[in-house]
């Protein structure tokens, strides 16, 4: 018995990425990120105002959050509904008591479902609506037809847009599911930002056909669902650990002098429970609190980065 | 398939010839970084699936790459302040994609071993021909871009053949970091060839504590100076070895680094730590006490 000889082949061993989609680069060798005010660290909070379909087809996977038991999941369903009703206007109130901008990552089916919140949350000065995709059972991936694709992209931020009246240029696909396409598809739709790639401190230029995008670095571990969640940490250890995210990040930028972008990833059905948005607020006002903080949407960042980066 | 892999005969921590480590140390301390490129696309495995999801794989391509580009640095420079040279278990075609973090870790006398070509090319279902061929990619790869010739090997993504140690063995290598039964080194049987197994460690690896015993990051430096704490009183009778493997993608987290750093001061703050790597550790016990310990295991199994 042998592999296939081609299992011994590496084409793509070679300087730099096995793509070509964006630069291999070291956070440390960046041209030096100046934020706006000489902040050190920008801080973008992305709630997720997502729409679980009961009848889950799950395929080619699951997104993240999505049904779990046989038909009909009433629990899960439900439950994610609680974020959307209850657990958000918590979040609103934090926000507004801190001063803190949120960018709401929305699927676009949340403009049906949900138009009283989002008209609310459209309104809101100073935060950013940027799309999630269609639904949490809608999900990008390798081999999907390139007609279904585009039109679920079209479809999202056609629904977000006519909804609020606002660009929406910014994309956080559902699960960080992507095909080998999506960033194309994205940039020929007039996306300028998204953060499916979390592998980075700050932004940085994306090819896509057409031009580049500005990859916006949204943790997926700096999350409540992952810490919370899938870890089962505790809601003391969850404030702790975006504290010592910050403090780490604040003396990394003031040690090499340049900026850094902090992102944190929200659940209103997760963090928006009554057990759980005071760790969150606790949190938030130490890091408010801190000198050299920019709370600011993503897409403000994404622009002060490019403008500043001259990239 | 066998019931048994055959690889050392049982040999209890007990009344064991004692060992004790350079300088009169109780306790061999390393760190293994594991430093990995993950393929956006790579060939199927007949047994393992690369990702979970068809490619590209956004999140765990990218959760990796995050290492690379931002962790690797950080978990260097915080090894450097508490005077701690990696043992790096590296994914050996990095030396081709990101040759400046190998130059950063040469230029550091950090010991290279392999952990394979790619975190994302597995041994199963390998011939021989071509499980010798990754092994002498490995050596050749290594030696050209740092000069080491390999004596450690951690199976890509702990993937092997019932072959694997043989043929490392016979190529040369001295110890793997595959082996989980002890935490002192011990002989290992092969075909051919003087070789041992070095204490590597999952319970101590990052990986195993972040994702899946899910603990959390104060938790985790609490469990190593638990772990050192054990194992440096034990050394008095015959020398330990601890080590912590690491993954910049997962250490090298902000929140995760923070409280890090207590545990690596804890550790190397203890006077009788031997701070070395998994080829010195290999080398010095094999020298000292190898024909010790198969003597003693000869000794043990005639035991009624």
């Amino acid at each position: 018995m042998a592999l296939d000889p081609t299992y011994l082949e590496y084409p793509r061993r070679r300087y730099g990425m096995d793509h070509d989609r964006y630069a291999w680069s070291l956070l440390k060798d960046r041209p030096k990120v100046e934020w706006p005010g000489g902040a050190k660290v920008a801080l973008f909070i992305v709630p997720a105002i997502e729409v679980f379909p009961l009848d889950q087809k799950g395929q080619p996977f699951k997104l993240p959050g999505g049904m779990v038991t046989p038909y009909p999941d009433l629990r899960h369903f439900t439950l994610r509904d609680y974020g959307a009703r209850v657990g958000v206007w918590r979040m609103l109130g934090l926000f507004d008591r801190l001063k803190l901008k949120a960018t709401w990552a929305v699927n676009g089916r949340a403009a049906e479902r949900y138009p009283y919140l989002l008209r609310t949350l459209a309104a809101r000065a100073g935060d950013e609506i940027a799309a999630h995709g269609w639904d949490m059972d809608s999900p990008h991936y390798g081999g999907q037809p390139i007609e279904d694709e585009t039109a679920l992209v079209d479809r999202t931020l056609r629904a977000l847009r006519d909804f609020t009246g606002q660009a929406v240029e910014g994309w956080v696909s559902p699960g960080r599911s992507e095909s080998m396409a999506t960033p194309d598809l994205l940039r020929a739709a007039g996306v300028s930002w998204f953060g499916d790639w979390a592998n980075d401190d700050l932004p940085y230029p994306f090819h896509a056909a057409g031009g580049d995008l500005t990859a916006m670095p949204l943790s997926t571990d700096v999350d409540d669902r992952q810490i919370l969640v899938e870890f089962r940490h505790s809601e003391a250890e969850f404030a702790q650990q975006l504290i010592d995210q910050f403090t780490y990040l604040a003396r990394e930028a003031e040690a090499t002098g340049g900026g850094r972008a902090m992102s944190l990833s929200l659940h209103p059905w997760v963090i928006g429970q009554p057990h759980r948005i005071g760790a969150l607020e606790q949190a938030l006002a130490h890091i408010a609190a801190q000198p050299g903080v920019w709370s600011a949407t993503a897409g403000e960042i994404a622009a002060a980065w490019r403008a500043r980066a001259g990239a | 398939m066998k019931p048994d892999p055959g690889l050392y005969d049982y040999w209890p921590y007990h009344d064991r010839p004692k060992v004790v480590w350079p300088g009169g140390k109780k306790l061999a301390f390393w760190v293994a970084p594991n430093i990995e490129f993950y393929e956006l696309d790579p060939p199927a495995n007949p047994s393992r699936k690369a990702w979970p999801r068809p490619a590209p794989d956004v999140t765990g391509y990218a959760y990796r790459d995050y290492g690379n580009r931002v962790g690797h640095w950080r978990m260097m420079e915080l090894m450097d302040r508490y005077g701690i040279r990696g043992s790096i278990s590296l994914s050996v075609a990095l030396i081709d994609h990101h040759p400046e973090i190998i130059q950063a870790c040469v230029e550091r006398d950090w010991e290279f071993f392999s952990h394979g070509i790619y975190n994302t090319r597995y041994a199963y279902g390998m011939d021989e021909a071509q499980e010798r061929a990754i092994i002498q990619d490995s050596i050749d790869a290594v030696r050209r871009a740092t000069g080491q010739t390999i004596a450690g090997w951690l199976a890509p993504a702990l993937t092997h053949t019932e072959r694997t140690l043989d043929l490392l063995a016979d190529m040369g290598l001295k110890y793997t970091c595959d082996l989980f039964h002890d935490d002192q080194p011990t002989p290992v049987k092969t075909a051919t060839g003087r070789f041992c197994s070095v204490p590597y460690s999952l319970e101590m690896n990052d990986s195993i504590v972040f994702n899946v015993q899910n603990i959390t990051p104060r938790r985790y430096v609490e469990i190593l100076k638990e772990n050192f704490d054990r194992l440096y009183a034990e050394g008095e009778t015959s020398g330990t070895v601890m080590c912590i493997p690491l993954h910049a993608y997962l250490i090298g987290l902000p929140y995760r680094l923070e409280p890090f750093e207590e545990a690596l001061a804890y550790i190397t703050g203890h006077k009788d730590v031997w701070v070395t790597t998994g080829r010195e550790i290999a080398e010095y016990w094999s020298a000292n006490y190898y024909d010790a310990a198969l003597a003693d295991i000869a000794a043990k199994a005639g035991a009624r």
